[in-house]
């Protein structure tokens, strides 16, 4: 089996964590910045930041056909945190001057930003991850939740009442920011089912 | 349900590595707020005047009205940060009960304090501090910084200090890696910084925290110049509110610290942005005028 190639979106946050963890497992990095840096990538991972500002450059840089496309033709996506918002099909709590915030459309979810509060509420916690033998120590950081899932949504994780890691085929959201804990399993998997596919074009 | 931890040093420098890349603007209205946001900030710094305002008017600079800060926390979605005077516990404690994101102990405005710095660990809201040089930056985070950046000098639109603030820090994390371990005690106490700091930063070859650029930046090319010398990100200040066309302006520089290695973009968003602000020579500046002397 070929060692898959995966992209962190670089346009903002906390894409060198993301890079890092992958590194130690021995996939290959590629920072995109631009629609023609995702060429021959398995995967690309959207990193935590802020969702405001990545979705802006995004729509400067006309970066989201180029994403949905690359789903299209079967690359795997996995957004941390901003990025889960980005790949959200609905978004709650936009700035009011936005009207509505824009995203890739590629998950039936309703995200709702800043679910847990302020950076004073922000939080660790072990969770139960469908799919990983033992606990995981998530961090929580002005995370959003996914409020409304919709069917063929596969939640992985909640936290209280809250789901915060979710999937739907090739594309899985987690609220929290596995990049900035040591435990790299979650990036193990994610190589994994990446590794299962070819490069699109 | 496993029992949650708030305020960890986890937690308060996590939150600060998602401010890389991005650009924080200092903003003095809930309006301004709303632009800087619309423009792709990834954070607000709330106050009441710029620096190159309160280095206009003089007289003492404090923590901004609670009522302004609240008002541009409720205006925006992005985390919003304030100031406090060096030394100020209490105007900490006031920002930290108004739910701030995060709190620069700031040379910005008139110290409280002229020997001694806030003890950051003790709140749960992260702090950021300014330095000038190694010694400085890992004092601070000893202190409890969660992020740290160049002091710069503050309102003049002139980004000499800030790259010698950058180029000090950095070359001098270069220098402690080719240090064998057994002289770290020595540089330690050279640097008048904690001896566990400098063995990380022998070790990682980066300090244990984000370090962003402040302090004088006024163009993309600027905030491009700052990344490229190796930081994390960029504050300015004065820069985008006190230019011609503020909205312009601060697109342009959140793209050229996204796309600072990318010479054709850079040259493509610096075109036809207005007059930057009009900038002071650091020579001409007396002493007391110097924010960067300020802490220490």
């Amino acid at each position: 089996m070929t060692a898959p190639r995966i992209g962190v979106l670089a346009l903002q946050g906390a894409f060198r964590e993301h890079r890092r963890r992958l590194e130690s497992l021995g996939v290959g990095v590629t920072e995109v910045r631009l629609g023609s840096d995702l060429h021959g990538l398995s995967g690309l991972i959207l990193p935590g930041g802020e969702s405001t500002t990545m979705a802006r450059l995004m729509t400067e840089y006309a970066l989201w056909e180029p994403v949905r496309a690359f789903h299209a033709a079967g690359g795997h996506l996995w957004g941390t945190c901003a990025g889960a918002i980005l790949l959200s099909r609905e978004v709650q709590g936009a700035p009011p001057q936005f009207g509505r915030q824009d995203s890739l459309n590629l998950l039936d979810v309703t995200v709702q930003r800043n679910a847990f509060g302020r950076q004073i509420d922000s939080f660790t916690t072990e969770l139960t991850v469908r799919g990983l033998n033992n606990g995981f120590a998530a961090v929580f950081i002005r995370a959003p939740a996914f409020s409304r899932v919709g069917e063929g949504v596969e939640v992985l994780a909640s936290h209280g009442e809250q789901a915060v890691m979710v999937r739907s085929g090739r594309v899985t959201a987690t609220a929290f920011h596995p990049e900035l804990t040591p435990d790299v399993r979650l990036h193990a998997l994610f190589a994994e089912q990446c590794a299962a596919t070819l490069p699109s074009a | 349900m496993t029992e949650a931890n708030t305020g960890t040093p986890a937690l308060k420098q996590g939150f600060a590595e998602m401010f890389k890349g991005g650009v924080i603007m200092d903003v003095v209205t809930a309006e301004q707020a709303r632009i800087a946001e619309a423009a792709g900030a990834t954070a607000v710094m709330a106050l009441e005047r710029v620096p190159a305002d309160i280095r206009q008017d003089g007289g003492v600079a404090r923590m901004s009205d609670p009522k302004m800060i609240k008002e541009i926390i409720a205006a925006v979605t992005i985390p919003v940060m304030a100031k406090v005077r060096i030394g100020h516990i209490v105007e900490a404690q006031i920002l930290q009960a108004l739910g701030v994101d995060f709190i620069d102990e700031s040379e910005v405005l008139t110290p409280a304090d002229d020997q001694f710095h806030i003890l950051k660990h003790g709140f749960k809201v992260p702090f950021v501090c300014g330095a000038k040089n190694l010694g400085e930056a890992l004092r601070r985070v000893g202190e409890g910084a969660s992020m740290i950046r160049t002091k710069g000098e503050a309102g003049t639109g002139n980004v000499v200090e800030a790259v010698r603030h950058a180029r000090t820090v950095l070359g001098e994390i270069r220098a402690i890696q080719s240090r064998p371990a057994e002289e770290l005690m020595t540089v330690a106490r050279d640097l008048q910084a904690p001896y566990e700091l400098v063995r990380y930063v022998h070790e990682h070859g980066s300090l244990p925290v984000v370090n962003f650029a402040a302090g004088g930046v006024a163009t993309p090319a600027d905030a491009a110049l700052m990344m490229h010398l190796g930081l994390d990100g960029v504050f300015v200040g004065s820069g985008i509110f006190k230019s011609d066309n503020p909205e312009r302006r601060a697109q342009a520089i959140v793209k050229a610290v996204t796309h600072y290695q990318n010479a054709d973009i850079l040259a493509e968003i610096s075109e036809d942005l207005g007059a930057p602000m009009t900038g002071i020579n650091i020579d001409d500046l007396i002493p007391a005028e110097r924010l960067a002397s300020r802490g220490w």
